[in-house]
C-alpha cells in the first residue's frame, strides 16, 4: 500500500491506496466523488476527465499516487457553491447533454479549451478540442453550441477554473 | 411561477445533478458489504468446455466464490430466454437453443461467460479470474452466414443448419406476376454493417439479497425494469415477482442494448444470496464491445420492379440476418417483424414480397439497436429507390414524388396501415431548406477545387410506438405493448408522476412533467416523474422504440383526465354545485357561467382532507392509474439530405449541409426532439463512414476497442438543419408519433447516395472509409477512362 495526499475540491484528502490504484479510482472510491465517470479502458472517451493542477487529464490512465501533493479539481468542485460555473450552465441552457454520463467530461474538458485557447471559439477549434471526449447521445450539435455559449460567459464573468 | 406550455422549449428538470456530478448510475451505488464480481469469459469463438479448474483462484485472499454454470444447474436457475416467437414459413417454430447465464458444456462466442469470481474488491476478483484453469476443447469458429447454413459446424444442436428461422412476408405470387410485367428492373446487392451500441455508460449490475425478507434486489442499467423482473422472475426463476425488487437508477444511455436481459446481472443478483453479501459487477469497455448484443448485420439481396414510366409495380428482398450465438431477448423479431413491415417505405408498392433466414453464428448476440429493422428496411428502400432513379435518368426526388403514398389511411402489403402523413411537404420543406435548386452551382464550385461533391436524399418511415398489443401478440410477442402511468397528487396540490416508461437520456423527468403542468396547470417545478423502480411503479413496458411519448405519455394522458373527473366532483361538493356544470381550466374548477371556483391545489386538499363529502358517496384522496394500449402502430416519416464533398486525393469525405425534415405529428418539447434528431442523425452518420464491428476467421472480434471502432467525434460531424412538418397522429390523444429513432434510420442511406452520387454511381458499401472510398474513387476514374 502507498500513501497519497492531494487536494481535491480545496479540500486536503489523504488515502492508503494500491500503487496501481487509478486517480479515477480513487476519487470514485476513496473519496465517493462519482460525477466522474469510466466510459472506456483505452484513454479515448474523456468521461473521466478533471483537472490537475490546473490542466485536464484523464484520470482513468493517471495513477493516483503520481498526484502526490496536487491541486485536483472534479466536477463536482466546479461549481461555487449552488451558483453553476459559466461552462455548466452554458450545458444545460444549449441542451448539451442528453443521458449525462460523458457530461462531467465534457465540461472539464471545455473548461481547460477555454483557459487554454480563450474565450472566442470557433466551431471547427471546438470540435477538434474536443476530439479526446465521446458523446453517443448529442451529435455533438449542441455540445458545440453550449461551449462556444460558455467560453464567452467565462469571459464576461471573468472566470477562471475553480479551485486552482 | 406559471404552468408550463406544450410545445415550449423548456429546460431540462434533471440537468442540475448530471452537470454537477451528482447523477446517480448503476456504477455510483456501493452497497455495505459489497463485494465484487469478474467473468471469466471464453477466449474460444466455439469450444466444449472440458473442465473448469478454479482451486488456485479459490485460494486467492479475498476471493469469495468461483461459481460456474454447474452451480447454476444445481440451484435451478433458468436460462435467458427470446421473448419473440417466429414461425417458419411451413408453420414449425423457430428453432432456439439454450442460452444459459453461465456455459454448461460449450462457448459459442469470445467473451461468453464461463464463470463468475467474486471477491472483497475488484482487482482481487480480475487477478483471480486468470487463476481459473479451463481445458476447452476448440471446434471451429462460423462467423460467416453463408458457411454458417452449410452445417458443416453445428453451434447448437437443435439447428442442425444453424438456421433459426426462414421465415417470410408478403406475397410472393402477386409480386411475382408484378416482375413479370415489369419494364424495368433494378436488383442492388446490400450489406447493412454490424455495429456495438456502445451507450457511454457501461453496462452494469448490483445484486443484494436480504436473508431476513427473503428479498432481492437488483440495480441495473436498464431501459425496461419491469420486465427485467418479469423475465428474472417468471423465466429464469431468481425469485418471485414480490420478493425481487429492480431498480434502474440513472441510465447513461441504452439504444436498445440496455433492453435485454443479460447473462451478468442475472448472475450478480443469484450470486448475492449465494455468497450472501451484495455483488457488483461494471463492465470494462472491452467487455462491453464484446458481450453487448450488437446491431444490424445483414446481407440483403433487393429488387425493384417499375413501369416505363417509373411507377413502382412491386418489391422482392432476401434477406440473411446475423442472430449470433444465441437469441437475445428481442433478435428473433429485429429482422422479421420489425423489418420486413416497413419496406413499402413512403412509397405506394403494389406487392412486396420478403424471405428472411434468421442464423446463428459464433458472434455475439445480435439484437435491437437504435431503429431495430427499421434502418435495415430504409437503407433497402432508400437505396434500391435512388439507384432505380439513376437508372431511369429521373431526378431522384421527381422518381419519390411519383411514387409517394398520398391518400390516408394507406394498407401497404406488408401489415401496415398508414394512418396519416403528408410525405411531399416534407419532402418540399427540405429541398428549399437545402437550396437544392443551386446544388449544380457548389458541385461545380468543388470541382474547381479538385472536390466531388454529391447529394443524397433518405425519404424514411419508421413505425413506432410499438403497436396495439393483440396485434403483437398475434405476431409472436411474448409481451403486451401498453404502458401504465399513475397520477398522485398530494394535499398541497404538488403532483408525482409515476411511468412505466424509462429514461436513458430522453429527458422524460421534463417532457413528461411539462405535459402534466400544462393539462393541470400546475408549475412545472411542482412535478415530479417518478420511474425506474418497481417498488414504485407498479408494471410498466419501459423505453424503446420511441415509444415513450406516442405510448407512455397517452398513458398519463388517460391518467390525467381521470384526476381531472375526479377533482370535478370534489370541486362540486365544495362549491354546492353539480358535477356536470364544473369545467377545469387554467389549472381552476369553475361552476360554469360562475365566479365560483377554486385552484386545483385547493381542491386536492379538499380531496385529503374530505370534510365537504361522505366518503360513502366519494372516495377520498386524488390518485389515478391508467393502462393505454395503442390503437395502431405510429408512422414518423421525413426527408433527410446529406450534401458532402470527396477529397478524391484522400477519399476523405466531409459532410457540408445535412437537413432534415421529420413530421413527428405533435411536439411536446421541441428542443428535446431536435437533440433527439442530432443523435438519431450521428448514430446514422457513423454507421455510413466510420463503424463497423468485424470478427476475424478465427472469431476474434478485432474492432473491440475505441482504438479499433471507429466512434463518431466531434469533428466528424456538421452542425444540422433540422425542420419539421407537422400532421397529428390520429391513433393516440397527443397526436404524437415518436422522434427517437428517426435520424439513425434515415441517415445511412442519406449519406451513401451522397457518395455515390459524388462518384459517379459507383456503389460503396458501409462503412464508406477514406480507404473504401478512394479506392471506389479509383475504381470510377479507371471505368470513365475506359468509357
Amino acid at each position: 500500500m502507498a500513501s497519497v495526499s492531494m487536494t481535491v475540491n480545496g479540500k486536503s484528502v489523504t488515502g492508503n491506496v494500491d500503487p496501481r490504484t487509478l486517480l479515477v479510482q480513487f476519487l470514485r472510491e476513496n473519496l465517493r466523488l462519482t460525477g466522474t465517470h469510466v466510459g472506456c479502458d483505452t484513454s479515448q472517451c474523456g468521461a473521466c476527465v478533471v483537472h490537475v493542477d490546473g490542466r485536464a487529464v484523464k484520470s482513468c490512465t493517471t495513477l493516483a499516487v503520481s498526484c502526490d501533493g496536487a491541486h485536483v479539481t472534479t466536477i463536482e468542485g466546479l461549481a461555487n457553491g449552488t451558483e453553476l460555473h459559466p461552462m455548466q450552465a452554458a450545458f444545460r441552457e444549449h441542451h448539451g447533454l442528453q443521458c449525462g454520463f460523458c457530461t462531467p467530461g465534457m465540461i472539464m474538458t471545455a473548461v481547460d479549451m477555454v483557459n487554454r485557447k480563450g474565450s472566442n471559439l470557433d466551431e471547427h477549434t471546438i470540435r477538434e478540442e474536443l476530439e479526446g471526449n465521446i458523446c453517443r447521445c448529442t451529435g455533438y450539435h449542441n455540445i458545440v453550441k453550449a461551449v462556444a455559449a460558455g467560453a464567452q460567459a467565462m469571459a464576461s464573468t471573468g472566470q477562471k477554473v475553480a479551485a486552482e | 411561477m406559471t404552468a408550463t406550455e406544450i410545445g415550449a422549449p423548456v429546460r431540462r428538470k434533471e440537468d442540475f445533478r448530471f452537470i454537477t456530478g451528482k447523477g446517480q448510475y448503476t456504477d455510483d451505488i456501493n452497497r455495505p458489504g459489497q463485494s465484487y464480481a469478474y467473468f471469466v469469459r471464453s477466449p474460444h469463438a466455439h469450444a466444449t468446455i472440458k473442465s473448469i479448474d478454479a482451486t488456485a483462484a479459490r485460494a486467492v485472499p479475498g476471493v469469495l466464490a468461483v461459481l460456474t454454470g454447474d452451480d447454476l444447474a444445481a440451484d435451478k436457475v433458468g436460462g435467458l430466454i427470446c421473448g419473440w416467437m417466429i414461425h417458419n414459413k411451413d408453420g414449425s417454430p423457430m428453432k432456439a437453443g439454450a442460452h444459459p447465464a453461465l456455459a454448461q458444456g460449450k462457448v459459442r462466442y469470445v467473451g461468453d461467460h464461463v464463470a463468475v469470481v467474486v471477491a472483497e474488491d475488484y482487482a482481487t476478483a480480475r487477478d483471480a479470474a486468470e487463476k481459473v484453469v479451463v481445458d476447452y476443447g476448440v471446434l471451429p469458429a462460423v462467423v460467416d452466414m453463408n458457411e454458417a447454413v452449410t452445417g458443416k459446424t453445428v453451434i447448437h444442436d437443435v439447428a442442425p443448419d444453424n438456421r433459426v428461422y426462414d421465415w417470410s412476408l408478403g406475397d410472393k405470387a402477386a409480386t411475382d406476376a408484378a416482375f413479370a410485367k415489369a419494364k424495368h428492373v433494378t436488383k442492388l446487392h446490400i450489406v447493412n454493417n454490424r455495429l456495438v451500441p456502445n451507450a457511454m455508460e457501461p453496462r452494469a449490475a448490483v445484486g443484494d439479497y436480504d436473508s431476513g425478507t427473503e428479498q432481492f434486489t437488483l440495480y441495473t442499467t436498464s431501459q425496461n425494469p419491469h420486465v427485467a423482473r418479469l423475465v428474472l422472475s417468471a423465466f429464469i426463476g431468481i425469485a418471485p415477482e414480490h420478493k425481487l425488487r429492480v431498480i434502474a437508477p440513472d441510465v447513461g444511455g441504452g439504444f436498445g442494448s440496455k433492453i435485454f436481459i443479460y447473462a451478468e446481472e442475472t448472475v450478480c443478483v443469484w450470486a448475492a444470496k449465494k455468497v450472501g453479501r451484495p455483488v457488483k459487477w461494471t463492465a470494462d469497455r472491452t467487455e462491453a464491445f464484446l458481450s453487448d448484443a450488437h446491431g444490424r448485420d445483414h446481407v440483403t439481396d433487393a429488387e425493384l420492379a417499375m413501369d416505363e414510366k417509373g411507377r413502382i409495380l412491386a418489391l422482392r428482398v432476401k434477406t440473411k440476418a446475423n442472430l449470433g450465438a444465441y437469441l437475445s431477448t428481442f433478435s428473433s423479431s429485429v429482422p422479421t417483424y420489425l423489418y420486413a413491415p416497413l419496406l413499402s417505405g413512403q412509397y405506394d408498392i403494389p406487392a412486396i414480397y420478403c424471405e428472411v433466414d434468421g442464423i446463428y453464428t459464433t458472434t455475439a448476440p445480435v439484437d435491437a439497436y437504435r431503429g431495430a429493422g427499421r434502418p435495415e428496411a430504409t437503407f433497402v428502400v432508400e437505396r434500391i429507390v435512388e439507384v432505380a432513379a439513376r437508372e431511369l435518368g429521373q431526378d431522384p426526388t421527381a422518381f419519390r414524388r411519383r411514387n409517394f403514398v398520398r391518400k390516408f389511411p394507406h394498407q401497404t402489403p406488408v401489415i401496415m396501415m398508414y394512418d396519416a402523413g403528408d410525405y411531399s411537404a416534407s419532402l418540399d420543406k427540405a429541398l428549399e431548406m437545402a437550396d437544392y435548386r443551386n446544388f449544380g452551382k457548389r458541385k461545380r464550385e468543388s470541382a474547381r477545387k479538385g472536390k466531388l461533391r454529391g447529394i443524397g436524399f433518405s425519404a424514411y418511415i419508421e413505425a413506432c410506438g410499438i403497436a396495439p398489443s393483440a396485434a403483437v401478440g398475434s405476431l409472436g410477442a411474448g409481451v403486451g405493448l401498453w404502458e401504465s402511468a399513475e397520477i398522485r397528487v398530494n394535499p398541497v396540490g404538488t403532483v408525482e408522476v409515476l411511468t412505466g416508461s424509462h429514461s436513458h437520456g430522453q429527458g422524460h423527468e421534463t417532457t413528461f412533467a411539462q405535459l402534466v403542468s400544462a393539462r393541470l396547470g400546475v408549475p412545472i417545478d411542482q412535478v415530479s416523474v417518478v420511474h425506474g423502480d418497481t417498488d414504485k411503479v407498479q408494471f410498466g413496458m419501459g423505453t424503446y422504440g420511441s415509444r415513450s411519448g406516442a405510448v407512455g405519455m397517452s398513458a398519463i394522458s388517460k391518467a390525467l383526465d381521470k384526476v381531472v373527473a375526479k377533482g370535478k366532483k370534489v370541486a362540486a361538493y365544495v362549491l354546492e354545485a353539480s358535477a356536470d356544470d364544473i369545467e377545469f381550466k387554467d389549472g381552476r374548477f369553475q361552476v360554469a357561467g360562475t365566479d365560483k371556483s377554486l385552484a386545483f391545489g385547493e381542491v386536492a386538499l379538499q380531496a385529503y382532507i374530505a370534510h365537504k363529502f361522505s366518503g360513502q358517496e366519494l372516495e377520498p384522496g386524488l390518485k389515478e392509474g391508467a393502462f393505454y394500449d395503442p390503437t395502431n402502430f405510429t408512422f414518423p416519416a421525413g426527408v433527410h439530405i446529406c450534401e458532402l464533398e470527396i477529397d478524391p486525393e484522400t477519399g476523405v469525405t466531409t459532410i457540408e449541409r445535412w437537413t432534415a425534415v421529420d413530421d413527428f405529428g405533435h411536439v411536446i418539447n421541441p428542443m428535446i426532439v431536435e437533440g433527439q434528431v442530432h443523435g438519431g442523425i450521428a448514430q446514422g452518420v457513423g454507421q455510413a463512414l466510420l463503424e463497423g464491428a468485424r470478427y476475424d476467421a478465427n472469431g476474434q472480434l478485432v474492432t473491440a476497442s475505441y482504438m479499433d471502432y471507429a466512434m463518431p467525434r466531434a469533428d466528424d460531424l456538421p452542425s444540422f438543419q433540422v425542420g419539421t412538418t407537422v400532421t397529428p397522429c390520429p391513433s393516440n390523444p397527443l397526436g404524437i408519433k415518436g422522434c427517437g429513432e428517426a435520424g439513425a434510420i434515415a441517415a445511412p442511406p442519406a449519406v451513401i447516395n451522397a457518395i455515390t452520387d459524388a462518384l459517379g454511381h459507383e456503389d460503396i458499401a458501409m462503412p464508406a472509409t477514406p480507404q473504401a472510398v478512394w479506392k471506389a474513387c479509383q475504381k470510377a476514374a479507371r471505368k470513365m477512362a475506359a468509357e
